[in-house]
């Protein structure tokens, strides 16, 4: 079942590298989807024992990173379907295997209990998405995939050393001399301590950098800004979850071995920062995938604030990977149509979005409500644990820094959306052939829905999950 | 045994001071081909009766064959196909670098005496070596405009890294070995791809000419 789950959107990445071309190839984006996602839902109703040798294994953490991205590649997938057909004149060889390929590295992650083969497939999802990145071809597109090249992988180098110090500090008299998650956990206190602090600093740099925590997110905004809609969804709303992930595997590791202290502090600096670092540049942000960017900076700061606080915040921030990685979606896809209606993406020359595209503007006004914490949507709740669990366990001051940058994010970003939403789209030559479709427009819609009814009803199953995965990091 | 290993080591650490102070680019990619045919050796002589004698010939082949020729070879034809012949065009001066990367010595030295290795009866001069190779690395991508030169750092990165990987080259399983391999490998291969485009589309590999993109 689980390698299954891993090499399936493999083999399809492969067919798509054979085929031809034509439809069909693109049509196997859906195929894959929808193989996946039955299979991620059995997972949920009866967790399967651990598979080869142990590597892989279903816990609650993985579960929900591997569910968001799930979830998140279907609406991609019939995304793509609409987005591919508006641009017959580009290969989509590279695109659909490259995604397809991204699915089972992202699915192997999610599912990994090896720390070495967590790495590996971190720094795959790392490789397969740099060609995406560079899909139409242009100079600006090639710059954001240099830079996403050379600072991932340094991030990646990084967290291969940090996964070496990790088996180092398993490897003396008594140590578990393994790199499976269970095994370390058991050991504990028998980890030799410096390694393990060593290891720590190491992989959260390594795979903090891949999540896009400041002061490691240059890469970030050039990154999402030229990516095509499609890829940013799955980049802001899986690889990052993902990332965010191998982050938590490292801090059950100190929890297990009494350095749960430790490993929270730096987290919570880096949290912080990285919300500071998002509200000031997204201030006066004239280009909106940047902008989202900026946003996915901030998430990814609210997670690492929640697991960094500790308590009773960790089930919030659990439940927040869900809930940003299915906004993430919305925005960007979003964007994505905004971006192709007007040929642009800069405030200067989108405005009016709301009254060219009946739905996608509006969609982008949804989104920004929902990645702000605006009630009713599915952010709000998580977002409102975090910060209700850090004033209950007496973190009175962090609690009053995340909710003032929260009110500066909501102000800096609604400025920039608003101004692209409002208005009259003005003289500037519409472009018919690039309006609503059900394709393009369906799957945010969708996205939306569900961002919205999360945010009015969590399921127990749900909650349960985010309870179990924050108890394995002291929560 | 002993000797030998730490001659080995130390001629890695001088390497890497040789190539953060090196301007030509050429040189600067064969002395890190030279520093990779020299960690090839380590497996060799670090082997210990528990591992399977065809494992470390292997790994030390591999080392070889990835580290020491095939990476500085595409290297050096990616030099020859792109037409690059300038300089290494620092942004931090040769001469700050070497302080840079003396002062990592110094550190790294200093810290792997209070790093006390789990497993006793290991090389003590290994993790310095590993630390300040690393260092080097890291040194020279940040510090170098040139696409070339920051893969070149990226390489050196990545020796330190292996270098550090042989302290548990018993405890790893073999997969996790082959994929450093591979995945370096494919890193800098995609990287050789890019920097043709790069080449193609600005006509220079200047990374300093990336900056488009900007808040």
């Amino acid at each position: 079942m689980l390698p299954l789950l891993v090499l399936g959107p493999l083999l399809l990445a492969a067919l798509a590298a054979a085929l031809p071309g034509g439809r069909w190839r693109r049509r196997l984006l859906v195929a894959g989807a929808l193989l996946h996602l039955p299979g991620v839902a059995a997972l949920w109703l009866r967790p399967p024992p651990p598979t080869a040798g142990g590597w892989l294994g279903v816990d609650a953490a993985g579960l929900l990173a591997l569910s968001t991205t799930s979830a998140l590649f279907l609406a991609c997938a019939v995304y793509a379907q609409g987005y591919l057909a508006a641009h017959p004149e580009r290969d989509d060889r590279i695109f659909v295997s490259g995604l397809l390929a991204v699915l089972s590295a992202l699915t192997a992650a999610a599912l990994s209990r090896h720390l070495g083969l967590l790495w590996v497939v971190v720094e795959l999802t790392t490789l397969g998405t740099a060609p995406l990145l560079y899909f139409r071809h242009d100079g600006r597109s090639l710059e954001a995939a240099w830079k996403y090249l050379m600072v991932g992988s340094l991030g990646i180098a990084l967290a291969l050393l940090g996964t070496f110090f990790l088996a180092l500090s398993a490897s003396g008299p008594g140590g578990p001399r393994s790199l499976l998650l269970p095994d370390l956990v058991a050991a504990g206190p028998s980890l030799s301590r410096p390694w393990l602090r060593g290891a720590f600093v190491l992989l959260l740099a390594g795979y903090g950098t891949k999540m896009g925590l400041a002061p490691f997110h240059a890469w970030k905004p050039d990154a999402y800004g030229e990516a095509p809609g499609v890829l940013g969804a799955l980049l802001a709303g899986g690889v990052t979850s993902v990332a965010f992930l191998a982050v938590v595997r490292a801090v059950q590791i100190c929890q297990a071995a009494g350095e749960g202290a430790f490993a929270r502090a730096p987290l919570l600096g880096l949290g912080l920062l990285s919300m500071g670092v998002a509200a000031i540049f997204m201030a006066g942000q004239r280009d909106l995938k940047r902008l989202l960017a900026y946003s996915s900076v901030e998430h990814m700061g609210l997670l690492a604030v929640g697991v960094g606080l500790g308590g009773a915040a960790v089930s919030g921030a659990f439940l927040h990977v869900v809930n940003n990685g299915l906004t993430k979606g919305v925005l960007f896809l979003a964007a994505g149509n905004v971006h192709r209606a007007f040929g642009s993406k800069h405030v200067d020359v989108v405005r009016g979005a709301a009254r060219r595209l009946p739905v996608s503007g509006p969609l982008l006004l949804a989104g920004f409500l929902a990645a702000t914490g605006s009630p009713p949507f599915a952010p709000f709740q998580s977002e409102f644990a975090i910060v209700a669990g850090a004033i209950h366990d007496g973190h009175g001051a962090v609690a009053a820094a995340v909710l003032a940058l929260l009110a500066v994010i909501f102000v800096a970003m609604g400025a920039t959306v608003l101004r692209a939403v409002q208005g009259d789209p003005g003289e500037g030559a519409p472009r018919p052939e690039f309006g609503d479709r059900l394709l393009t427009a369906g799957p945010p819609v969708a996205l939306l829905l569900a961002v919205l009814l999360l945010g009015l009803w969590v399921p127990r199953a749900l909650a349960a999950l985010a309870t179990a995965a924050a108890a394995t990091v002291g929560g | 045994m002993t000797s030998a290993i730490d001659l080995v080591l130390v001629l890695v650490v001088v390497l890497d001071l040789v190539v953060l102070a090196s301007s030509r680019l050429r040189g600067a990619i064969r002395t890190v081909a030279l520093q990779g045919a020299l960690l090839s050796l380590l497996p060799v002589l670090l082997a210990t009766g528990g591992q399977a004698p065809l494992h470390v010939l292997l790994l030390a082949l591999g080392a070889l064959v990835v580290k020491g020729v095939a990476i500085p070879g595409l290297m050096l034809w990616a030099m020859r196909e792109a037409a690059i012949r300038r300089e290494a065009e620092p942004i931090v001066g040769f001469v700050p670098s070497l302080l840079l990367g003396a002062a990592g010595t110094v550190v790294a030295f200093s810290l792997s005496g209070a790093l006390v290795l789990p497993a006793p009866g290991r090389q003590a001069l290994l993790v310095p070596a590993a630390l300040v190779t690393a260092w080097a690395g890291l040194l020279l991508v940040m510090t170098r405009r040139k696409a070339v030169a920051q893969v070149l750092g990226f390489l050196v990165l990545e020796n330190g890294i292996f270098v550090f990987g042989l302290l548990i080259a018993d405890v790893m399983p073999v997969m996790v070995e082959a994929g450093v391999l591979l995945d370096l490998f494919a890193a800098v291969f995609v990287m050789g791809i890019v920097m043709f485009h790069i080449n193609r589309e600005f006509s220079s590999l200047d990374t300093g000419r990336l900056t488009h993109l900007q808040d």
